[in-house]
């Protein structure tokens, strides 16, 4: 037994012991904080109102909730929708818009006289099938999943929508 | 009356004794009074302020952020409430959140300010680009980096929700503050370590083998930094710290919009403004070039300050040999304060609400006409298009439209739009658009 290789082994005890600290306290509080990556995305239906509410040719805003938001969610758990009753019947009825513009996300504003989505951002413009009619947008406006059950417009809640989608 | 004398020196003793006691006179006070460059006696000292007024600001905004922390409801449904309160109905409230909001535009001045100083003098040069590494990181770090993997786990879930603020208010209160209290550490330990830089004189390029033994030489006949020099960071530092509190007492708070809504579509986002230029930026740009720019511009800008000290170690320090370095300066400072103009501006977003025509143009419209004016506004032509100082900016300005285009090529360009402008056949009818037309030939 010399010197050195006692000082080697106490060493290498310590950074192991320090190594072991830092995975125990560290692994938990990293699978805390990445525990949104493994939760199962929200597909559930929700309703936001009767087919009668929406007027054919008509394009209107509608607020869906959240249908299990944290109980301080507030009105983070409201989400707006721009729904549009097209002309046609069955699945060619309704077409419902994310209101977030493609280009940075800011809300669009329906215009019913032009027809016209416009960006208060940086000034996108989309025609009101939602393809892009002018300024930076490189896509059309994301569209949600919907169902008709009976008489009431159901909307598939989604993933905030991402370029891969595209 | 020889108690009262007693008395008198109290007050000194203490301050004896606590230094003996606590050793300060080898540590605190020996870091103070380590010795820089004599130059700095001299009016050229001034330039050296900048960092401690940073750092001065720093420590303000600590202190406020505190402060604001007691009240402040980090939750979606109270958070708005709260800051009503502290705005309000909080004693001095709306002082301490004004002070933080005056604060954090004075924290971005003084940065860039230092920065600009520390490289027109080449004091990132060797051997202190270590100093210029841990500066760059100290402005990264004020700076969120959100990208689009990162959206998920930001927003703690699939949507923005309950879980998002609160993620956000740890990220600003203890992440980014304890990253930036260690490279404050780092920074100013380099800052004593090395010794500050001598200002530069042209002909005297930095050289690296003989720099230390020339600085040693320059350190013996220096001056210590407390007082000599210490005395015009603290005027500084009082000055920029006065300036924030006074903004803040006279102007407050800056006015709380509504409650953010995720389902208000009327919304007008428009960032701080020291962001106003890369929100300019980002309307401006041909969108095939976006993904490149939003990515590309902050990786190349922070990729070029970490080579600085790397890629230019030694050679010349004084900016007036350096040509390039000040047009690395001007440049970006000239595009930067043109695009904030322009984001200041914004002429490409629509005016979506209130646009009518002057009285001036309706009068005396034969009747096609007049029902054509009524079309511009109804159809929302004067969102983008203005006539007679009317509308929006983001098209061109149609006074004299009649005057340059003819009624089949007015017919043209509104049908099938082209150029930026939407095409508008679906959503006129025939007689609609002629009656348009109509108008817009009279405008000369």
């Amino acid at each position: 037994m010399n010197e050195i290789s006692r000082r080697r082994f106490l060493s290498r005890i310590t950074l192991a012991l320090t190594a072991f600290i830092g995975g125990i306290v560290g692994l938990p509080i990293l699978g805390y904080l990445l525990a949104p990556l493994f939760s199962a995305p929200t597909d559930e239906l929700v309703p936001v109102g009767a087919i009668t509410d929406f007027p054919v040719g008509e394009t209107k805003l509608v607020s869906v909730r959240d249908p299990s938001p944290l109980a301080w969610a507030g009105q983070t758990a409201d989400t707006a929708l721009w729904v549009r009753r097209r002309e046609q019947s069955g699945p060619q009825m309704f077409q419902v818009f994310n209101v977030n513009c493609t280009h940075l996300g800011c809300p669009v504003n329906w215009q019913a006289g032009a027809k016209l989505f416009l960006c208060p951002c940086h000034g996108g413009v989309f025609y009101s099938d939602g393809t892009v009619a002018g300024g930076p947008p490189p896509r059309p406006l994301f569209e949600r999943e919907w169902e008709v059950s009976g008489d009431r417009l159901l909307v598939r809640q989604q993933p905030l929508p991402t370029v891969k989608q595209g | 009356m020889s108690r009262l004398r007693e008395a008198g020196k109290l007050p000194g003793r203490v301050v004896t004794w606590l230094g003996e006691r606590f050793e300060l006179e080898d540590s605190v006070m020996a870091v103070l009074r380590h010795p820089v460059p004599r130059e700095l006696e001299r009016p050229v000292g001034w330039w050296y302020v900048l960092g401690s007024a940073t750092l001065a600001v720093f420590i303000a905004q600590v202190v406020t952020g505190v402060g604001l922390a007691m009240t402040y409801v980090p939750a979606p449904n109270s958070a708005y409430d709260s800051l009503q309160f502290i705005s309000h109905g909080a004693s001095l409230g709306a002082v301490v959140r004004g002070m933080h909001y005056f604060g954090a535009g004075a924290m971005v001045i003084l940065v860039l300010a230092h920065m600009t100083q520390v490289y027109l003098f080449g004091a990132f040069k060797f051997p202190r680009e270590a100093n210029w590494l841990t500066g760059s990181l100290l402005l990264l770090a004020t700076l969120a980096i959100i990208g689009e993997w990162l959206t998920r786990l930001i927003v703690a879930g699939n949507n923005v929700g309950g879980a998002t603020l609160t993620r956000f208010y740890a990220t600003h209160v203890f992440l980014i503050p304890a990253a930036i209290f260690g490279l404050i550490g780092m920074h100013l330990y380099l800052v004593v370590k090395r010794g500050i830089s001598e200002p530069p004189v042209a002909g005297l390029p930095v050289d690296p083998p003989s720099y230390r033994a020339r600085y040693a030489e320059m350190l013996r006949r220096g001056i210590p930094f407390w007082p000599d020099s210490a005395w015009r960071d603290a005027v500084a530092a009082a000055a920029v710290v006065a300036a924030v509190v006074l903004l803040a007492a006279i102007l407050g708070a800056p006015d709380l919009n509504k409650p953010a809504d995720p389902t208000n579509v009327v919304a007008d986002p428009r960032p701080d403004w020291y962001f106003l230029g890369y929100f300019a930026i980002l309307a401006l740009i041909p969108p095939a070039t976006e993904a490149v720019v939003i990515v590309g511009l902050p990786l190349f800008a922070f990729t070029f300050l970490f080579l600085v000290p790397l890629l230019w170690p030694d050679g010349e320090r004084h900016w007036s040999r350096r040509p390039a370095a000040i047009a690395a300066v001007a440049l970006p400072f000239i595009a930067y304060a043109a695009l904030t103009v322009a984001g200041i501006e914004s002429p490409w977003v629509p005016k979506l609400e209130g646009g009518t025509l002057p009285g001036s143009v309706t009068q005396g419209l034969t009747e096609p006409a007049r029902r054509g004016s009524d079309l511009f506004v109804s159809k929302a032509c004067v969102a983008c298009h203005a006539i007679e100082g009317a509308g929006g900016r983001r098209g061109p300005d149609l006074s004299h439209v009649g005057s340059r285009l003819n009624r089949d090529q007015l017919t043209a360009r509104i049908a099938t739009g082209g150029g930026g402008m939407p095409a508008f056949a679906g959503s006129l009818t025939p007689n609609e658009l002629d009656d348009l037309v109509t108008f817009l030939t009279t405008r000369r």
